[in-house]
């Protein structure tokens, strides 16, 4: 990349919110920054770029104070906190993290998987309380390879899923907005069908309004009671007190969720189930993606100061 | 006690009076599946049958003394099959064991005395691998450590939990390449881990890269998953010199068994920091895991599970009535068991 321009040619970005530490000093010498909460009235005219970092809701009216506004970078893979219709109808172009989180997200969603199905998290908590030399067998689990699994959503991080699923010699069949000719695994047209044909399903696309809550009562009894919901797309994909009864009624076998519908909250009922894997929204985490991260939202600013096509633009 | 040995003596002609079918010695607890199974093709003399209260070295001694005894036992990792044992039931021409190491074997002194000992072959093979990569997936990712995070209420409480460690790109060595080690490194392999190796010699077949001693491996590993038998050149292998050698970042996952790893060496390297977490199945005195373990975040503990799934459990059972069938029709073992062919 290009040597950071001279201190007051920096181009202005501003800010959804404040940038985590590592952020900032990685960017600090390229741009200038002002907090949208905070800017003054020559900023909010003058900012042609907008970086929301995190998770922050970003409204049309955020968007509104921004009459020069032509870009909205985002940290993240997945933009349902920013009002994608507002952007559309002002012709603003929307980036992401792209595939910067894809490699981790599906390790994880993977790790997840296993857990589930193996109880690796359950078996560590029964070792750590002490009982193995009192105790006396241990229950059966069930062998991941060769399980079919069903991918919502082949995008960057489920077709990587899809690929460490195929390792273990697990049948993977997907279902998305549409088929994707170069995937070499079979396209189910409607969710339920491919609920129906699995034995675990693996969220791993965008909220959007036809996505959310798809994964309902109906999708959960036809993907059965040995059956296993992992997600780690968004909360929303899911209906969650539906969930939480099916969890409960045995309509399904388990689950294991990164996300939840709203977030830190984790509904007190799954703190208690033996069958679920539970964590707090990392699946994207590790050190080495957030320079991934840090690479794609650099490229696309630079990208879009100096005229050139975006990396990571999303389709809206 | 001499009563309850004629007693037993008694029970035991009664079980194996069932006529015509060949007699087997089953020396380990089974499912009703398998005792079905088992019963049907088999006069089945059960250590463990209801009511029988003979100790195991007395109950074979009894066996071999009912008329046809029985010339093949089906065993578990818990009994020893050494020179004492053989002395205790000289009819036994067969050893069917139905766990995956072989370490509880003579295999020596079987050969000696003509006895043939058949292994579990593949059964557990695949679901050790896939636990093998669940190990490690939790180590390097947290997933159990963030999972009792947010069973506490912390997350709400006191934001995320430190991040873990990517996969990709890390350099996994598997010591022991066999039916285990190498369908973790196919796991592996889509992770896209680099794969290096150790065992008694190269293998061809593969283009990960060998290393000729641990320490070696250890030096150019970022990850080092125990998956080879334990015997005299195994024992310990995993040591404080190859602890060192994996250094500070370095994840150790045993899905082998405990003995492999010196397992004082190990829990010191953690305490000390001087290796960054350990995924354990096995441990040198189980039941007993170090209790200093129990407090550390970066480690994940199951109690021997990794061959405990339905699948391997129906898939043991027609292995094992596979080979008694052949025993007893005179063909070859399915999976027979060479002394020669580990380093004993």
């Amino acid at each position: 990349m290009a040597a950071p321009p001279p201190a007051d040619e920096r181009p202005l970005v501003m800010l959804a919110q404040a940038l985590f530490p590592e952020f900032a000093a990685a960017l600090a010498g390229r741009y200038r920054f002002a907090l949208l909460a905070d800017a003054d009235a020559a900023a909010a005219d003058e900012a042609r770029a907008l970086l929301v970092g995190g998770l922050p809701r970003v409204t049309a009216q955020h968007l509104g104070v921004l009459p020069a506004l032509k870009l909205v970078a985002c940290t993240s893979v997945g933009v349902d906190h920013v009002d994608l219709d507002a952007c559309r109808s002002r012709g603003l172009s929307v980036t992401n993290a792209g595939a910067a989180f894809a490699a981790d997200s599906a390790d994880y969603a993977v790790g997840l998987l296993v857990a589930v199905l193996r109880r690796v998290a359950a078996a560590d908590v029964y070792v750590r309380s002490g009982r193995w030399a009192a105790d006396g067998d241990y229950p059966l689990t069930t062998k991941v390879s060769g399980k079919r699994v069903g991918i919502v959503g082949l995008g960057n991080i489920g077709s990587r899923v899809a690929r460490r699923l195929a390792a273990f010699g697990c049948a993977v069949s997907y279902h998305s907005r549409s088929p994707k000719p170069s995937a070499p695994y079979p396209f189910v047209p409607a969710l339920r069908d491919l609920a129906a044909g699995s034995d675990v399903l693996v969220l791993s696309c965008a909220l959007t309004d036809e996505t959310k809550h798809m994964v309902n009562r109906d999708v959960m009894e036809a993907l059965g009671k040995g059956g296993v919901l992992v997600n780690v797309g968004r909360g929303g994909l899911v209906d969650e007190p539906e969930l939480l009864r099916c969890l409960r009624q045995g309509v399904i076998g388990g689950a294991g969720l990164d996300v939840y519908e709203n977030e830190p909250a984790v509904p007190p009922e799954l703190l208690a189930m033996e069958n679920v894997v539970l964590s707090d929204h990392r699946a994207v985490l590790t050190p080495e993606s957030i320079g991934g991260v840090l690479e794609v939202v650099i490229a696309n600013l630079d990208a879009f100061f100096s005229g050139r096509p975006l990396v990571s633009p999303m389709e809206l | 006690v001499a009563l309850l040995a004629v007693v037993a003596t008694l029970k035991l002609a009664t079980m194996a009076a069932a006529g015509g079918k060949p007699a087997v010695l089953l020396l380990r607890p089974v499912d009703a599946p398998f005792a079905a199974a088992l019963r049907d093709r088999f006069r089945v003399l059960d250590l463990y049958a209801p009511g029988q209260a003979l100790p195991a070295l007395a109950f074979v001694a009894a066996a071999a003394a009912v008329p046809e005894p029985p010339r093949a036992t089906v065993i578990w990792g818990g009994v020893r099959v050494d020179a004492s044992f053989l002395d205790a039931a000289p009819s036994l021409r067969c050893v069917v064991s139905t766990a995956a190491g072989l370490d509880h074997i003579d295999l020596a002194e079987c050969a000696r005395r003509g006895v043939a000992v058949a292994n579990s072959g593949e059964v557990y093979s695949t679901d050790v691998a896939d636990y093998a990569v669940g190990l490690l997936l939790d180590v390097l990712r947290r997933v159990s450590a963030s999972e009792r995070y947010v069973r506490r209420g912390s997350w709400a409480a006191q934001g995320d939990y430190p991040l873990g460690s990517k996969l990709g790109g890390k350099r996994v060595g598997i010591i022991g390449l066999g039916n285990i080690g190498s369908r973790i490194a196919k796991r592996l392999e889509a992770f896209g881990c680099i794969i290096h190796y150790n065992s008694r010699k190269p293998k061809d077949s593969v283009s990960y890269k060998y290393f000729p001693n641990v320490h070696e491996l250890a030096a150019e590993s970022d990850v080092l998953v125990v998956a080879c038998a334990l015997n005299k050149a195994t024992r310990h292998i995993v040591n404080k010199d190859v602890l060192e050698a994996l250094g500070k970042d370095g994840v150790v996952v045993n899905i082998g068994r405990g003995a492999n790893i010196d397992e004082a060496e190990l829990v010191i390297a953690l305490r000390e920091g001087k290796i960054a977490g350990a995924g354990l199945d096995v441990f040198e005195h189980e039941p007993k895991v170090p209790a200093e373990l129990f407090s550390m975040e970066n480690v994940v503990l199951s109690r021997h599970v990794a061959v405990l799934t339905e699948e391997s459990r129906s898939d043991l059972r027609a292995h094992t009535i596979g080979n008694l069938e052949a025993f007893f029709s005179g063909q070859p073992l399915l999976t027979p068991v060479h002394a020669d062919s580990l380093a004993q």
